[in-house]
């Protein structure tokens, strides 16, 4: 299980040698290089006619050992590394990171930091909101959504460059808090965004949201109900929109989400539309909370008191935030040195991806693109 | 000039020449709305499109012309190479050979067949050979299965889209396309807007016989089973290019004929005069608008960034200003070279604006899947424009019996066949029909 | 304009005898279903030349655009590996082709003995200019009840395709 590279065939498919099974079944391979597969994912499909009997998704080739390397870098020279994991939404990866060890450590960042890294990562939820929304669209065959998604992730961006100089891996925040101080004009950006990205956002409903077509496309397809979605571990807008109202923002607040009024969107039938609705909403919740968190940053200091060369007493701890993606969880295993013994990955990608087969059973081979796209996977997450 | 040629050429020497323009015009045609696609679909998507390859992107067709040429001609080992070699040409030829029932302007039509339209559908309907022996000759699997579903899709709506011209036949009485135009002449009302939901399914029709978005998945590229046109490259597939393109602007063709007046001036009952002049608002404006296009190249040339595009601009320009003389002169020649001239203006200004339509809805809607798309067709649009032609038939006979007015008779029409449209729409909501029961 | 009409003749009737003999002969059946598509044009052209424009039209529509569509569609949905490698010829092709030059022989007879019949007299009243128009006002007067009894077999046939398809999917 630890060996990422080949999941085990979850449908009844024991050879995967023939390529003509029946008179009607055959093995259709898609990928590792596709248009849709957001990643190298490879999926082997069994087909019925026009219909997914089973699937089985091998993954592994985005595969770079990073829990291995953590093993051998101190706690703050890992930390660049946890933004390349899931690179679509490098922050919250940084966030999750932090307050983990930081929970090792037996401190907290100050007010004023956690009030910081709550606003960056709300518009980094935004944005990977934004690039799942543009993908997906395109993949169902509407060419214009990705350009206008694109063009306000480019608004987020620029903040994240002025704050740390970096748009994608910014390896933002730091064990203790924040090495940067929120530049001038910080406040007036963010507030710019969220009152612009109000009416963006009603544009991008209104170009899909009661588009007969892209319902058609949507309603029905995919379909995951909450009980397994719970059993697989499914975790995100997938699990909320399949009913289960779980965020661990409202249920084990970290970072300063307690501080702020923000909704949980839950859906109940967990099919592809559903999950689409969650997103959209979830995309205003954050500016929701974004608005709240700028209105009041507190004052003080951005980094807390740790010294320069960490050593966590020996211990294990085990957080998780609420990724755009679903529950990021680092489990990390100190020995006491400067460099930790183990860490952990929990990726919602990952996870999420093995409710895939679920999903696809019985769907036609066009919807198995959707499906795809709707789980909101990213192979660095997945293969680590 | 008659009597240089003897008279037993006489007859042809003019369909000729039409014939010799129209196949050298339209690769180059083609190509320009092409670009014109591009730059559309970068309109909507907040960008530029091309911009280097000669003046804001107006040499790339050629560029991408020459590019093509030049390609390596592959074919698969174990494709059939006679079929492989034909079916690119049956495509272009049944999509060229469409033209000489068209009718471009009063004057300028290579054969006015008393069966035009029907000539136009049954060559239409041949092209589907090309796409078919395509995907075959490819030798794999899904390029066949992508062809089957082009064709499938393409039968379908070529029936819908039939009957929606049938209705407009009705109302005019002839297949031949001049006498349509004519009609239309002498009702003074369009056929849009009389009979505004033939105009409707024909369009829908003509997006999925071109097989152009929301409608062409058999060609997407993110899909999985490939389109028949994979396995072909360089000229061989410029050829299948050509072909859709051509089957997109001779659709138009029917569509402008049919349903948006043919050559008709816009507002031809309309007769304000220039003060002090014969001539007429609506007939100056050709000319002013590609004087306007003329002086804006102008405007732009200076500011091109490389020497050959301030060229190319200023050619343009010239171009444009040529055009907008001849149009200018034509105001003051005999009403027939008047109409002549104008009326391809305005046929091609239609044309344009019915592309514009389909690029607009192109970018505008996602793609239907494959069982969406022919329920939709079948279940959707057959039955609404059989209720149509009853519609109109039910107008004729208005009209015939009662006396009724041209537009007034098709009101009954219209209504009867939104009540059943809003019937169907309701019955055809999209339905999780896409999975079977999951709980293995 | 005689001399024309004669040379399209010849060429559309060479083509239509060409395409038949090599629909016939060849192997492989997709060529063949092509050559049947060239055979069916080159009659529809003779048509034209007669001046029948809606039989053109309908041949071309219905026969090459519908029918001859099907074929193909059969053709390439089913597994053709088998046929292509049957024997064409078998052993008994000597005495077929000695019956089938005994059929030929006593077609050309016939043809010989009723030459004088293949001279058409001059055409004695107008022809409609609109052939369509002809067709259509025939059809709905004289040959009203031999339409609707074929409109309703082409109704029964769908509706039985539909019927049969539908209860193999179940």
């Amino acid at each position: 299980m630890n060996d990422g590279r080949t999941t085990k065939a979850i449908s009844g498919m024991d050879s995967v040698n023939t390529t003509v099974l029946g008179a009607d079944e055959i093995i259709l391979n898609m990928g590792p290089q596709h248009p849709s597969t957001h990643g190298v994912l490879r999926v082997k499909l069994k087909l019925d006619g026009e219909r997914v009997a089973g699937s089985e998704c091998i993954i592994g080739y985005l595969h770079r050992g990073v829990e291995k390397i953590a093993e051998h870098r101190s706690y703050q020279q890992f930390a660049p590394y946890v933004d390349r994991m899931d690179y679509v939404a490098a922050v919250s990866n940084g966030l999750g990171y932090c307050e983990a060890v930081e929970k090792l450590l037996g401190t907290e960042a100050p007010p004023r930091a956690r009030v910081v890294r709550t606003i960056l990562t709300e518009l980094q939820r935004i944005a990977s909101h934004l690039l799942w929304l543009g993908t997906h669209a395109l993949d169902i065959g509407a060419l214009t959504p990705v350009f206008y998604c694109f063009r306000e992730r480019e608004e987020i961006l620029k903040i994240f460059e002025k704050y740390c100089g970096a748009r994608l891996t910014t390896h933002a925040f730091r064990i203790g808090g924040l090495q940067y101080e929120t530049y001038d004009g910080f406040e007036e950006d963010t507030k710019r965004f969220c009152n612009d990205f109000a009416h963006k956002i009603d544009e991008y409903e209104t170009l899909l949201t009661e588009n007969r077509i892209w319902v058609g496309r949507t309603k029905g397809v995919g379909i995951l109900n909450a009980a397994d979605a719970i059993a697989l571990g499914v975790t995100g807008p997938v699990l909320r929109a399949s009913g289960v109202q779980w965020d661990l923002r409202k249920a084990q607040p970290y970072a300063a989400y307690e501080q702020y009024e923000f909704d949980i969107p839950t859906r109940d039938t967990g099919d592809t539309y559903d999950r689409y609705v969650v997103r959209m909403e979830e995309m205003r919740q954050s500016r929701r909370i974004c608005l709240q968190a700028v209105e009041n940053i507190p004052t003080g200091p951005i980094m807390a008191r740790i010294g320069k060369v960490l050593k966590p007493p020996p211990g294990e701890v085990y957080h998780s935030i609420e990724a755009p993606k679903g529950e990021l969880g680092y489990y990390i295993v100190s020995d006491g040195t400067t460099q930790p013994y183990r860490v952990r990955v929990r990726p919602p990608s990952f996870i999420n991806l093995q409710a895939f087969d679920r999903m696809a059973k019985g769907a036609l081979i066009a919807d198995v693109v959707a499906i795809i796209g709707t789980i909101d996977i990213v192979l660095g997450e997945v293969d680590r | 000039m008659g009597h240089l040629i003897p008279p037993s050429i006489l007859p042809y020497v003019l369909p000729v020449l039409y014939a010799v323009v129209i196949v050298a015009v339209l690769p180059l045609l083609a190509g320009y709305i092409v670009l014109m696609e591009r730059k559309v679909m970068a309109d909507m998507q907040a960008r530029l499109g091309p911009m280097r390859v000669g003046p804001h992107g107006l040499l790339q067709p050629i560029a991408d012309a020459v590019k093509l040429l030049l390609k390596e001609d592959i074919i698969p080992d174990k494709a059939d190479k006679l079929m492989f070699w034909f079916a690119p040409l049956v495509s272009v030829t049944m999509a060229l050979l469409a033209y000489s029932a068209l009718a471009i302007g009063p004057a300028f039509q290579i054969a006015d067949l008393n069966i035009g339209l029907l000539f136009i559908l049954a060559i239409s309907s041949l092209g589907i050979y090309g796409i078919v022996l395509g995907g075959w000759a490819s030798n794999s699997h899904y390029s066949l299965l992508g062809a089957l579903r082009s064709a499938a899709q393409l039968v379908s709506y070529e029936t819908a889209a039939g009957l929606a011209l049938i209705s407009v036949l009705l109302l005019a009485g002839s297949l031949s396309m001049k006498d349509i135009v004519q009609a239309q002449s002498d009702q003074g009302v369009w056929f849009a807007f009389s009979v505004p939901f033939g105009f409707f399914i024909y369009l829908v029709g003509s997006i999925a016989e071109t097989n152009r978005a929301p409608f062409d998945l058999p060609e997407a590229e993110s899909e999985l089973v490939a389109g028949y046109m994979t396995e072909y490259s360089g000229f061989r597939w410029s050829l299948y290019f050509l072909a859709e393109y051509a089957n997109m602007i001779i659709v138009a063709g029917i569509a402008t004929t049919l349903f948006l007046g043919g050559w008709l001036r816009p507002g031809a009952r309309y007769h304000e005069h220039i003060p002090g002049t014969a001539i007429e608002w609506l007939d100056a404006l050709p000319a002013l608008l590609t004087l306007g296009v003329a002086l804006y190249s102008l405007s732009l040339a200076p500011k091109q960034p490389v020497k050959i595009q301030k060229i190319v601009m200023l050619l343009v320009a010239a171009l444009c200003l040529m055009v907008a003389g001849v149009l200018a002169g034509a105001l003051f020649a005999p009403p027939a070279v008047l109409q002549g001239i104008h009326g391809a203006f305005w046929f091609m200004a239609k044309v344009f604006a019915y592309i514009y339509a389909f690029l607009w809805i192109r970018f505008t809607f996602p793609r239907y899947r494959f069982d969406q798309l022919m329920r939709l067709g079948w279940r959707f649009l057959i039955p609404l424009a059989l209720v149509n032609v009853i519609g109109v038939g039910v107008a004729i006979v208005l009209r015939q019996q009662w006396a009724w007015g041209p537009i007034v008779s098709l009101i009954p029409t219209t209504l009867g066949t939104l009540g059943v449209a809003m019937l169907l729409a309701k019955d055809d909501a999209p339905v999780a029909e896409a999975q079977t029961a999951d709980g293995e | 304009m005689q001399t024309l009409n004669q040379a399209l003749f010849i060429f559309f009737a060479v083509l239509a005898v060409v395409s038949a003999i090599l629909l016939v002969t060849r192997r492989n059946i997709v060529h063949g279903a092509v050559f049947l598509i060239t055979t069916l044009l080159s009659t529809a052209g003779i048509f034209l030349l007669l001046e029948a424009e809606f039989l053109f039209i309908v041949q071309v529509i219905l026969y090459v655009g519908g029918i001859m569509v099907l074929f193909v569609f059969v053709i390439m949905l089913v597994n053709l590996d088998d046929s292509m490698r049957q024997v064409q010829f078998n052993r008994q092709w000597f005495v077929a082709g000695a019956l089938a030059l005994v059929l030929a022989a006593q077609f050309l007879f016939a043809i010989w003995a009723g030459r004088g019949a293949l001279r058409l007299p001059a055409m004695a009243g107008e022809i409609s200019p609109k052939n369509t128009e002809a067709v259509a006002d025939a059809l709905f007067s004289h040959y009203m009840l031999p339409f609707e009894i074929a409109s309703i077999l082409l109704l029964v046939a769908m509706i039985g395709a539909v019927v049969m398809a539908k209860r193999r999917v179940e």
